[in-house]
């Protein structure tokens, strides 16, 4: 870590949430101090992406606290719109939007939500994308562009408001190898500046080395939670060392 | 799992022996009391405005005769068999319509998207017919057929009845709109469903039927239905020829007694249909969009 470690950012406690009689999160607690990384991985269908949507209020959760600075974002008395303003999230399937240019991507929530003027939008969008290397495609339609740079074009465009909290959600999961990295490289840099992140991932070695604690998910219940080098090298539950035997023998340890 | 029944479809018990916490109660509350406030300002909102027009039409010095000439309920109730009479008649001229209008909108814009050199002649015809049929209002079209057709004296198509001739028109017309509409969905479709479906094999016209048009229709589903509720109105057009649909039969009272209720009752056969239909399709749309974007991400 470079940075200091603050209080808990974000905590959330016996966050439930079901669809339908589905129970998808059963009484999670997390809790994820400032300019740390926590990493959730876990089965595709373990509730992951669910966890990270009940965070940002995505969905309605059933019950259980989601404090944001202390404050219950769960609760329709707080605005939950200025308040996820402060959290940023990217999808597996980027989500930009088709109809927009990178840089109009970039600056239409400065622009509409914080009133900040075109010219001041688009100087600090280019200087984001200097960052990543993506000034060349400020003009060009999202579809014009690989995976790779989509994805760090919708990582920038979540950055471009400052947000306190990042939430990452399989980012890289549709992308091949050499994507992977460029954008996994993005995500250390993040981390290098102190940014604080929960992440979903499928990439072992990617977890090892960005997580300050790694949160194994089974059946919506945080199964065993700690290091990532206890948690993925020496996991004690059962569950997480089949899991993590079944990612190996697919090669992605 | 047992639905809490004060919260619409909010989870209050689980097998595992859950029950919603204090503050979870307390979020319901709030939500709830969020939403009847919404609703009862928009009910002391609508209350006000239609309190405010129904007075200044009571209270007109006109009313009692308006009253009396459109809002006769006894002789709406007498009239209105013979005016239904004429409506199922309208009904029964929407329901071929309809389906003639499907299929050639259909055809004239699957030949409007082919890209075919060998269909090049066609996609003049059908741009010139869409032209053509879009740019004229229906009204002179159904004069011009209606009129124009027996003018001709052709063997039989000339004598065929001015109800089959102006649901003709009415044809012609709508297909010009709803080829355009077809079209649009089609055009839609991003390019890489096409590519995905061809490089699985499929043939043009497979990628056409079982990838583009189920995606291209869905999206323009809202504006078809919004001209099928057009075209239910606008069958009534034909009664310009004499044929005596429902609002033929109205006018036909109407002139028989100088009293307009059955212009009234007439409308208000129209409303029957229209407006759950409009309601029915809304809630169609919305399953169906709610179905297949369940996350709206991955
Ligand atoms: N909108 C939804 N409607 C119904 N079930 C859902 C919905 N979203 C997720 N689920 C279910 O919730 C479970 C967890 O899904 P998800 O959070 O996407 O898992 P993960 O991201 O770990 O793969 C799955 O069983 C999935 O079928
Ligand atoms: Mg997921």
């Amino acid at each position: 870590m470079t940075s200091t470690v603050g209080g808990p950012l974000l905590e959330l406690r016996a966050v439930r949430k079901s669809f339908g009689t589905e129970l998808v999160l059963r009484d999670v607690d997390l809790v994820v101090p400032e300019h740390t990384v926590t990493v959730l991985i876990g089965a595709s269908g373990s509730g992951k992406s669910t966890l990270l949507r009940c965070i940002n209020q995505l969905e309605l959760i059933d019950d259980g606290l989601v404090l944001f600075d202390g404050v219950d974002l769960a609760d329709p008395r707080n605005d939950a719109d200025e308040i996820r303003q402060r959290i940023g999230i990217v999808f597996q399937a980027f989500n930009l939007f088709p109809h927009m240019s990178v840089l109009d991507n970039i600056t239409l929530a400065m622009r509409r939500v914080h009133k900040v003027q075109r010219a001041q939008a688009e100087a600090a969008a280019l200087e984001l994308l200097g960052r990543f290397s993506l000034v060349d495609k400020a003009s060009q339609y999202p579809d014009r562009l690989s995976g790779g740079q989509q994805q760090r074009v919708a990582i920038v465009r979540a950055l471009a408001v400052s947000p306190k909290l990042m939430l990452f959600d399989e980012v890289t999961s549709a992308l091949d190898p050499v994507l992977v990295n460029e954008v996994l490289a993005v995500v250390r840099d993040l981390r290098k500046d102190g940014m604080t992140m929960v992440i979903a991932t499928h990439e072992m070695g990617f977890a090892t080395q960005v997580a300050d604690e790694v949160c194994f998910l089974s059946g919506g219940v945080i199964v065993e939670r700690g290091a990532p080098d206890q948690v993925i090298h020496a996991p004690t539950d059962q569950l997480t060392q089949e899991f993590l035997r079944r990612v190996h023998e697919a090669g992605r340890l | 799992m047992t639905l809490d029944p004060t919260s619409g479809d909010a989870p209050f018990a689980s097998p595992d022996g859950w029950r919603p916490s204090e503050h979870e109660l307390a979020r319901r509350a709030a939500r709830r009391s969020q939403s009847r406030r919404g609703m009862s300002i928009a009910l002391v909102s609508s209350v006000v405005v239609i309190g405010a027009l129904g007075t200044v039409v009571v209270t007109s010095s006109g009313w009692p005769v308006v009253r009396d000439t459109f809002f006769d309920v006894p002789y709406g109730l007498e009239v209105l068999p013979i005016i239904f009479d004429g409506f199922k008649l309208d009904l029964l001229l929407v329901a071929i319509a309809s389906v003639c209008i499907a299929v050639l909108s259909m055809i004239v814009a699957l030949v409007r998207t082919s890209r075919s050199p060998a269909a090049a002649p066609f996609r003049i015809l059908a741009t010139v017919y869409v032209d053509f049929f879009r740019g004229t209002p229906l009204i002179l079209v159904i004069l011009l057929i209606g009129f124009g057709i027996p003018a001709l004296n052709l063997p039989k198509i000339s004598s065929l009845d001015v109800a089959v001739l102006g649901t003709a028109a009415i044809v012609l017309t709508y297909t010009g709109y709803v080829a355009e509409v077809i079209r649009s969905g089609i055009l839609s479709v991003h390019p890489s469903q096409r590519a995905a479906a061809r490089s699985l094999g499929l043939s043009n016209a497979q990628t056409m039927r079982h990838v583009v048009l189920p995606q291209g229709i869905r999206r323009v589903m809202p504006p078809l239905l919004n001209d099928f509720v057009s075209l239910l109105k606008d069958v009534g057009l034909v009664s310009i020829l004499g044929v005596t649909e429902a609002i033929q039969q109205a006018q036909i009272e109407t002139n028989k007694s100088f009293n307009y209720t059955p212009y009234v009752v007439a409308a208000l056969l129209f409303l029957i249909v229209t407006i759950p239909l409009t309601r029915f399709t809304d809630r169609v749309l919305a399953t169906s969009i709610s179905r297949q974007n369940a996350q709206g991400t991955a």
